[in-house]
């Protein structure tokens, strides 16, 4: 588990898709191309389209969600399939496009870099953004940073992108709690807390494959001022887990799973329904 | 009692005592503060934790401004601002609970989505366990139960088929 070389890990990029019909075999066909390495997962969050059609017929495994939980529990499922198949690395990789497929090795050098990043963040803000981001997300962008910064003592330029990889341990965290809606800012708070290190690389994304955000404007409120609540509650939580297991365990040691959590590692072909 | 209440306007301008307004700027930071410590607890989720400190929020509004409070009651037609505080605090619970019953509503349904679902699985996982023991043929030795089935998916199936 503990290998330097890039070639013995397990690695899974996991694709949350709500309705993402034309989009998401393409996004597929993206991570074949340029990291062929990884298996992907595709999470259908419940859509309405042909999302689950297109996905499956790219013959790879799908997640599928009776209904819409939000792409936070879309998450979730990803990474308790990569906790009960025993990978190893796990990267996410929007099903809209936006994410392009041929970073995912630049997240994967940093994060094997040795010992260094527990996560990496593919950041829009620390070189060319690749497309023209809207002023409002900048701005909202600016503002989680400045804080998020101030908390974890360490630049963060990008606090709300979702293309992100991490590593074994950042897998157990997130199969055990992962934060419901607008999950990215929570997610680092998180890391924070369990003493998991970040880093951050610089990525360009596409503009959204159909410019069906899911943060139009009159959400963006709601989706600020959840956020700056979990955050400033955040701080008065000693672990943002409600588990009784100290957070910083000697590196490598197994993990007894969680109550409520599906068993981990060892047992490796199981489905993740079970709990 | 209608005349005499807008025969003295500057009566109604104190719209509360300011006692009252103490104890309501009270109610309203301990309500804050239970809110807070419910979701540091993750006993309540932000969605819900950012409505009751929406509710708290005006409520402080209207007990510090009473002007507000008075203006809101006059544009009511409304002689005595309590009562417009009254009438506008019996609006938003009856908001929030109409809310509620719709979540409720909803999480009902997902619920029985869910059973449907395991009891599909159920059925599916079971046929293909006595597929795979004729299939893998004799079935000498495998027993009634086969192996890797536990004790309890029989018992799990139970609610989802007792309430079709």
């Amino acid at each position: 588990m503990k290998s330097d070389s890039a070639d013995d890990l397990r690695k899974l990029a996991i694709i949350p898709a709500y309705n993402e019909e034309g989009m998401v075999a393409q996004v597929i066909r993206g991570v074949r191309k340029h990291a062929p390495d990884f298996d992907v997962v595709v999470v259908d969050d419940g859509s309405t389209d042909t999302t689950f059609a297109e996905a499956s017929g790219e013959g790879v495994t799908v997640i599928r969600h009776p209904f819409n939980l939000g792409i936070g529990g879309a998450m979730q499922s990803g990474f308790k399939y990569a906790l009960a198949h025993g990978y190893d690395v796990a990267a996410q990789v929007d099903g809209d496009g936006q994410h392009k497929t041929n970073y995912l090795h630049d997240l994967l050098s940093e994060l094997n870099t040795k010992g260094k990043a527990d996560m990496v963040c593919g950041s829009r803000f620390r070189g060319d953004p690749g497309y023209k981001v809207p002023v409002g997300r900048r701005i909202g962008n600016l503002i989680f940073s400045v804080i998020l910064s101030v908390i974890v003592r360490r630049r963060i330029t990008d606090p709300t992108s979702g293309f992100r990889m991490t590593n074994r341990r950042g897998i157990e965290l997130f199969a055990r709690d992962y934060p419901h809606d607008y999950p990215e800012v929570e997610a680092i708070l998180m890391l924070h807390a369990h003493r998991l290190r970040l880093h951050e690389v610089p990525v360009r994304m596409n503009a959204r494959g159909f410019g069906r955000s899911s943060i139009d404007y009159p959400r963006s409120a709601y989706y600020m001022a959840k956020v700056l609540l979990a955050l400033f509650v955040g701080l008065f939580r000693r672990r943002p887990v409600p588990s009784d297991r100290p957070p910083d365990r000697p590196e490598g040691e197994p993990v007894a799973p969680a109550a409520g959590a599906p068993s981990a590692g060892e047992r490796a072909p199981e489905p993740t329904v079970g709990r | 009692m209608i005349a005499f209440g807008s025969l003295l306007p500057l009566a109604a301008e104190s719209a509360l005592g300011s006692r009252v307004q103490i104890v309501a700027v009270l109610v309203t930071a301990l309500m804050l503060l239970v809110v807070l410590e419910l979701v540091r607890r993750r006993r309540l989720v932000e969605r819900y934790a950012l409505l009751w400190m929406t509710v708290a929020a005006v409520l402080l509004v209207l007990a510090i401004w009473t002007d507000l409070l008075s203006w809101a009651s006059d544009l009511m037609g409304i002689d005595v601002p309590s009562n417009a505080l009254f009438l506008a605090a019996f609006g938003v619970a009856f908001l929030l609970l109409l809310h509620f019953s719709v979540a409720t509503s909803r999480l009902g349904e997902e619920t029985k989505i869910l059973a449907q679902e395991v009891a599909r699985l159920d059925e599916e996982l079971r046929q293909m366990r006595a597929g795979s023991r004729n299939g893998s043929g004799q079935g000498a030795e495998v027993p009634e139960r086969a192996p890797g089935e536990d004790p309890g998916s029989s018992a799990r199936s139970r609610p989802s088929t007792t309430d079709q």
